[in-house]
């Protein structure tokens, strides 16, 4: 092979590989990337049932309901205007708590609740979650505990 | 006094920084009046931050409270070993640590490295010594780690508990001094592109300097996962979050580094390439330092809350990145080309080998960044696993099957025929393999399989090199690279054998009750609380049986330390030679059940198995790399 096709050759293959890995890179964010949020956000956007979704807000006081089989709760998250039923699965992060805020990672049902994968919670007394802190910021009827 | 110290042998320091930059740019335009005194410049330099980060230590250890530092993030009834590694355990601590490794790094270099042409060596020095000031400034002027705090507190506020933990006293250690080992490669690119003398001697030079950085980066990053595995208690090992991938873009990078620098050391090709790459790997270890301590994340690795500093370093960065790559577009025109190779060839295997952690890195990068821009202006989204495992685990797998035949290609030419002959016995384990895992497992995800199937191809592909070889005799570098190949089979193994059979039990049990997981029975014996030094605790015992054999017992707790006050849960967690059975208490339900999740894990240990022997392969070429200044040709596998 003559030295420029061969240049030729790997320049091509790189280009290949490149628009492969931006192509693959896009479709996957097409479908799998969730956006944030809050009660008041998810009332608006009226959302796919079963799309990934990240909702954050503060777990409504008296809202904690545990079920018969010991590992799932129901609570309800709200940001102050609105609020979202959420069921979980698991143990929950040991912040959690009502009053508190969280991020729930999930989906939301046809009947409108929100069906939590994962949940985290402030990860200690100088944490919380960066979306939840400039939502907590918004909202002034919320305190925020910094 | 000793803070006042510390602070002091900074600024000296920061001086005779600028002071090792002016001399190495006069040396590198022939003014050699100054020459004399670069290299012990730079070894007074690094002198100077050890001795600074020591007092620092000294005073964390001590619990020096008047210090605002020690005030935050110190508390004396911590364990010795926490007040230690307090002092890194936080943000101006760990810039402090980076400063000093980056010191040291540019004293060893000007210590040991012989290779190098006299006014290259001047011109990589001149580039710690730029890359360091800038670090210097940022320690000086927005996180000085010596501050004092009047009044003195009573008591410190003590450290996140989930640092509290023997990993940390050595996990940000070795991950710094790969991100910061990377810093020489990069100033070796920058050094050979000034005097342009890029070349196989420039590589051969930079080399090993590549794979030290690389080798603690895999330690780092395998001990990292290991961490979140058994601290987090969630029973993942990679959560493809941004801190994890902020050590996971500079690895592919130096991965990419490490062969295309051996291409450019043996052969005498991919030469302006191979220089990007040594830029860009150093650019990740930046960006990656930039995610974790700039406050942008809020994660348990981000201390900083001062956006001044996000915007420092945020400013250091662009410098940095821009001028290297304003560097490298101006004198890429007087790098020559280099030798030239066939499509069929070792080269072209290690060409895609570089092309496909390209992507990799491309794709991670993108996950990464995007939410971060997208927040910029106002657009909240979170991208997580699923995003990843799609986009890069094809490029992984294609990978893998690079990395099984080319250690079988030859430099310059091969025949494609006679390749396929030696890649043929790889080729029909793995299509066996894969045959047995569809029989035996028909629900499988389509990316395990090829995972399980392909680290069975690879990691007999992996040894061929050894193949009809005296082993005796074979070069320790040969050895390296096929220690580390099968650690990368090895590991593979692990992840796609975790993710496709482990079993999960998540119930609320009441004392007494026995609950089957994997091929255990555990029966949930008993709940006590318990105490430590600055935490208490409530402990469950398990006795865990499998088939006749004796019980054995776990114990996960759920701890509530007190300074600062902070709930954790510490896993059980036991090993057997097929796997782990992985426990976690939760909570106590209103009915005085206890929340339980038990995993059988099948040779989920195999993860962090194949990443210590990724590290012991680089150690092995490392040391034989040493040994032997000048490989010959044909020996030349690294």
């Amino acid at each position: 092979m003559k030295p420029k096709t061969q240049r030729l050759t790997l320049a091509l293959l790189a280009v290949a590989a490149i628009i492969a890995a931006a192509l693959l890179a896009l479709s996957a964010l097409k479908d799998q990337a969730a956006y944030f949020y809050t009660p008041s956000d998810a009332a608006k956007a009226h959302l796919q049932p079963g799309a990934a979704v990240r909702l954050g807000g503060m777990v409504e006081q008296g809202s904690l309901k545990h079920l018969p089989d010991g590992v799932t709760i129901n609570f309800i998250v709200t940001d102050g205007a609105e609020s979202v039923p959420v069921r979980f699965k698991g143990i929950v992060p040991a912040l959690f708590r009502e009053g508190s805020g969280m991020v729930a990672d999930g989906r939301f049902d046809a009947s409108g609740q929100f069906l939590a994968d994962t949940i985290l919670a402030k990860h200690d007394e100088r944490y919380m979650p960066p979306q939840l802190a400039g939502t907590m910021h918004k909202s002034k009827s919320l305190k925020s505990d910094r | 006094m000793i803070a006042e110290a510390g602070l002091a042998a900074l600024w000296l320091g920061a001086a005779l920084c600028a002071l090792q930059l002016l001399a190495s740019a006069l040396a590198v335009r022939g003014q050699a009046e100054l020459a004399a005194i670069i290299r012990p410049i730079a070894v007074a330099q690094a002198a100077l931050t050890a001795l600074a980060f020591s007092l620092l230590i000294w005073l964390f250890v001590r619990v020096d409270l008047s210090v605002l530092l020690v005030a935050q993030n110190d508390h004396s009834e911590k364990p010795l070993l926490y007040r230690f590694a307090a002092t890194w355990g936080n943000h101006e601590g760990s810039m402090l640590m980076w400063v000093t490794i980056l010191g040291v790094a540019g004293a060893a270099v000007a210590l040991f490295e012989r290779k190098l042409e006299t006014r290259t060596l001047f011109a990589t020095l001149g580039g710690q010594a730029a890359i360091a000031l800038g670090f210097y400034a940022f320690l000086l002027f927005a996180s000085n780690p010596f501050a004092r705090l009047d009044p003195a507190p009573v008591e410190g506020q003590g450290l996140n508990p989930l640092l509290q933990d023997p990993g940390l006293a050595f996990h940000p250690p070795t991950l710094y001094l790969g991100y910061v080992g990377l810093s020489v490669a990069f100033s070796f690119a920058i050094g050979a592109l000034v005097t342009r003398d890029v070349g196989p001697a420039f590589a051969r030079a930079m080399r090993p300097w590549v794979l030290a950085a690389w080798i603690f980066l895999t330690i780092g990053i395998t001990a990292g996962s290991y961490w979140a595995y058994y601290e987090l208690g969630w029973g993942g090992w990679w959560f493809w979050d941004p801190v994890e991938n902020a050590s996971l873009m500079p690895w592919l990078a130096a991965t990419a580094l490490l062969h295309s620098v051996t291409v450019l050391a043996t052969r005498d090709g991919l030469r302006a390439w191979t220089v990007m790459l040594a830029v860009v790997a150093f650019s990740m270890s930046m960006i990656g330092t930039f995610l974790v301590r700039s406050g942008i994340l809020t994660s348990v690795h981000a201390f900083a809350v001062d956006p001044r500093r996000g915007s420092f370093l945020l400013a250091l960065l662009f410098i940095y990145i821009g001028s290297a790559l304003a560097l490298f577009g101006a004198r890429v025109g007087t790098v020559r080309e280099g030798s030239r190779f066939d499509l069929v060839s070792r080269e072209a295997g290690l060409v895609a080998n570089n092309l496909l952690l390209t992507a990799i890195l491309g794709v991670v990068l993108v996950g990464t960044l995007y939410p971060l821009i997208l927040e910029a202006i106002g657009v909240k989204i979170s991208i997580g696993p699923p995003y990843f495992n799609a986009a890069a685990g094809a490029p992984a797998l294609l990978l893998v099957a690079i990395m099984a035949a080319g250690p079988l290609l030859r430099w310059r030419r091969d025949d494609f025929r006679a390749v396929l002959r030696r890649v043929a016995p790889a080729a029909i384990v793995a299509l066996i393999a894969l045959a047995a895992v569809k029989i035996f497992a028909p629900t499988i995800s389509l990316l395990s399989l090829l995972g399980i199937a392909l680290a069975a191809g690879l990691a007999l592909a992996s040894l061929a090199p050894l193949w009809k070889r005296n082993l005796a005799r074979t070069p320790l570098f040969t050895w390296g690279m096929v220690v580390a190949h099968l650690g990368v089979a090895v590991s593979l193994a692990g992840m796609a054998c975790d993710s496709s059979f482990t079993a999960e039990k998540l119930v609320a049990a009441r004392v007494g009750e026995t609950i089957a997981v994997g091929p255990y029975q555990v029966r949930f014996a008993a709940v006590e609380p318990t105490f430590g030094a600055n935490w208490q605790a409530l402990q469950a015992t398990l006795e865990a049986r499998r088939g006749g054999g004796d019980a054995l017992l776990l114990q996960p707790q759920a701890r509530a330390y007190w300074a600062p006050p902070t709930e954790t849960s510490e896993t059980a967690i036991h090993t057997a030679l097929d796997g782990q059975l992985y426990t976690v208490l939760g909570k106590q339900v209103g009915d005085g059940r206890w929340q339980l999740r038990l995993w059988w894990k099948p040779f989920v240990t195999l993860i962090w198995a194949g990443g210590a022997l990724i590290a012991i392969g680089g150690a092995l070429a490392l040391v034989g790399r040493l040994r032997r200044g000048r490989p010959r040709r044909q020996e030349a596998w690294i």
